[in-house]
């Protein structure tokens, strides 16, 4: 009964295979690190889970099998009513976070809930000012993104994928932006979510912060898991 | 004059013949200059030709500021009509709120002025003398005035037209020097009667079908003032100082009105331009961002095509190149030709703001469920709104000034409207000044505006 099952996944990118049949499942209230070095595909793994990187082999699966789970198999990019399942699955948190440079922190933790799932706006923005007030940044929720330090700017991001409450969560070098303290508040954060029931799957480099809030690691290498 | 059929390079007409023989009078070769009708007169006054012959008419505002020869053609101002009208428009005064077409700086516009002013005529200003009988035969106009050796040629050319009999005034057509040529102009003056005398003049005219009983009256008149004696009655030769030819300021004072109207119409026309263009612009835009292959060629072939030619070119085509199959009103031909050619500019700008939207923008969207529709709308088109926004507002400025351009499809606009002033007053130099006020007035405000924009959110969204 596993969150996140991925198959013997295979990504193409510029005509190279970048990652090359890696397979693991990750269960409900864990956190599994996905580590290596720079262009060992560990980044590619996540965006091919988030939709965003065409599967050319194996397959990635969301949710158990028999209650409404996303499968994502070799083909084109997920579109329409298939891309709205997989992201009521799966979330993600780029590494430079990728926040919509024309909204304040609020609307941007709002905008999806209002028009993807279609909550009233009031409601959309109070849970949005709860998530940022969770998080440590409900003071900055009408401040824009070039406003924000990078640790805010983070927190935002990760506001904007839990307001649309994904099982699953994908963290981009979390802690790449961060200073030391910053990082432990981070673990803090990430450890109460899953103590939740989340998935969380991060890519990272960052042995502090596996061995702070990890339960298990992957380590990629050359597209491929080379011990878990 | 017109062009030779056989040899488009010459020019060929009475006034030609007129030339060489005050040339061969003079001991000089005539030399053929080029000048749009409406600015004959500054030009001359700057020495760009010596003499003017091109159907100028005698106006006291030319006595007072040129030096005028004698005049060498009289002729009676004409209305021409569609056949099937001839019964019912015989006068201006049966032209009431109707559009009448003539031809600009010539003395049946100023008569089309006064008609606008006792019969609520709408005059329709043209650039040449051909157009105004075509928009005639095809219903755009309801009568031209114009004289009477226009009005046959324009009635030889359109079987559907008649000219009218009704008395609509006189004048002579004279030929213009620069006020200094005075010496010069008296020793032209001394050639043109000798040709009125010995019949050359004459030989000219009938060579090309213009004499008729209005000559040798107009010639002995001319003659006999020359010895003091007393000619025929008729038309008076020099015209006596009358309400145009105030002074220039007076004139631009009296002008004023119109010039804010015309800039009324300029700042309209630019407004309903621009949002065509905007409108145009995106979906162009947007088409070429995210269409399919054709639908981007085909797409950028048509901004390739507009980009690439004039837009003077543009909207003599929207207005007189489409008349066989649509006759668009002078004023929507003018919006399109406008809005349709800043658009083409508008979609690359567009074009490059959506681009210049950074992609992971648009893969956050995606990670969060948007649709494709959603993105554009939600995350892409507000950010590359504001890209755009400052090169838009350059855009609109220019757009402002290039809407002159349409005074070429008869409509009456700031420039327009100066220019008509200009060719009453005789020089460019106060009513281009008033001009120049009124178009900065409109056009100041708006670079200021994207000055702002610029800097309100030219800095944010990069950070």
């Amino acid at each position: 009964m596993s969150a996140l099952a991925v198959r013997d996944l295979q990504v193409v990118r510029g005509g190279r295979m970048v990652v090359e049949g890696v397979s693991f499942d990750a269960q409900p209230g864990e956190l599994l690190a996905l580590m290596g070095a720079s262009g060992s595909g560990k980044t590619t793994v996540l965006r091919a889970i988030a939709g965003l990187e065409p599967v050319a082999g194996g397959s990635i699966e969301l949710g158990p099998p028999d209650a409404g789970s996303v499968r994502l198999g070799p083909g084109p990019l997920p579109r329409g009513a298939a891309l709205r399942a997989l992201h009521a699955r799966v979330g993600m948190v780029f590494q430079f976070h990728n926040l919509f440079a024309h909204l304040t922190a609020v609307h941007n933790v709002s905008l999806a809930p209002v028009h993807v799932r279609g909550e009233a706006r009031d409601a959309a923005e109070r849970t949005a000012r709860r998530l940022l007030e969770e998080l440590g940044v409900g003071g900055r929720a009408e401040a824009r993104p070039h406003e924000l330090s990078g640790g805010e700017a983070q927190r935002v991001a990760i506001a904007r994928a839990l307001a649309m409450n994904p099982p699953v969560l994908l963290l981009d070098e979390p802690t790449a932006s961060l200073d030391p303290e910053r990082r432990a508040d981070l673990a803090r954060t990430v450890r109460t979510l899953v103590e939740g029931g989340r998935t969380v799957l991060a890519a990272t480099h960052d042995a502090d912060f596996v061995r702070g809030c990890a339960d298990r690691v992957l380590l990629l290498q050359a597209g491929r898991i080379a011990s878990e | 004059m017109e062009a030779d059929p056989n040899d488009t390079s010459r020019v060929v007409g009475f006034e030609v013949d007129i030339a060489a023989l005050v040339a061969t009078g003079l001991g000089r070769t005539p030399r053929f200059v080029q000048v749009g009708f409406s600015n004959l007169d500054p030009a001359v006054e700057r020495g760009d030709f010596d003499i003017g012959l091109s159907g100028i008419e005698d106006n006291p505002g030319r006595r007072a500021r040129l030096a005028v020869t004698v005049p060498y053609y009289e002729f009676r101002e004409v209305l021409t009509v569609r056949r099937a009208d001839a019964a019912r428009f015989r006068s201006l005064a049966d032209l009431r709120g109707r559009r009448v077409a003539t031809l600009g700086a010539t003395g049946a516009a100023e008569i089309l002025e006064r008609a606008r002013r006792e019969h609520q005529v709408e005059p329709v200003i043209y650039e040449d003398d051909v157009h105004p009988y075509t928009d005639l035969a095809v219903g755009r106009v309801d009568a031209v005035l114009l004289d009477a050796v226009l009005a046959e040629r324009g009635v030889r050319r359109n079987a559907a037209l008649a000219n009218q009999s009704t008395d609509m005034g006189v004048g002579h057509y004279v030929g213009i020097l620069g006020s200094r040529d005075a010496a010069l102009r008296d020793r032209i003056d001394g050639l043109l009667r000798a040709a009125m005398r010995d019949g050359r003049m004459q030989a000219i005219f009938t060579r090309w079908g213009m004499w008729n009983e209005d000559q040798p009256r107009l010639y002995a008149r001319v003659l006999a003032e020359e010895s003091g004696s007393g000619g025929p009655e008729g038309p008076p030769l020099r015209p006596g100082r009358t309400a145009e030819s105030e002074s220039a300021s007076a004139a631009t004072l009296r002008y004023l009105p119109a010039l804010f109207r015309a800039a009324l119409i300029t700042i309209v026309l630019s407004f309903v331009s621009m949002a065509l263009a905007v409108a145009s612009g995106v979906l162009i835009a947007t088409g070429r961002v995210y269409g399919g292959g054709p639908l981007r060629l085909l797409l950028t072939s048509w901004v390739e095509l507009v980009r690439g030619t004039p837009l003077l070119l543009q909207l003599f085509v929207l207005y007189f190149g489409l008349e066989a199959f649509v006759q668009l009103p002078a004023i929507v031909a003018a919006v399109l030709g406008l809005g349709l050619n800043y658009g083409a500019y508008e979609s690359e700008i567009y074009r490059g703001a959506l681009q210049a939207v950074p992609p992971g923008q648009l893969e956050a969207a995606r990670t969060l469920g948007f649709s494709q529709w959603q993105t554009l709308r939600l995350v892409r088109g507000p950010q590359a709104f504001k890209f755009a926004l400052a090169p838009m507002t350059n855009d609109f400025v220019a757009l402002l000034k290039d809407s002159s351009l349409v005074s070429m499809i008869t409509v009456v606009e700031l420039t327009k409207q100066t220019q008509i002033l200009a060719a009453n007053v005789g020089s460019w130099f106060l009513p281009g000044l008033v001009c120049a006020a009124m178009y900065l007035a409109m056009s100041l405000p708006l670079s200021r505006l994207a000055r702002r924009l610029e800097q309100r959110w030219g800095a944010g969204i990069h950070a």
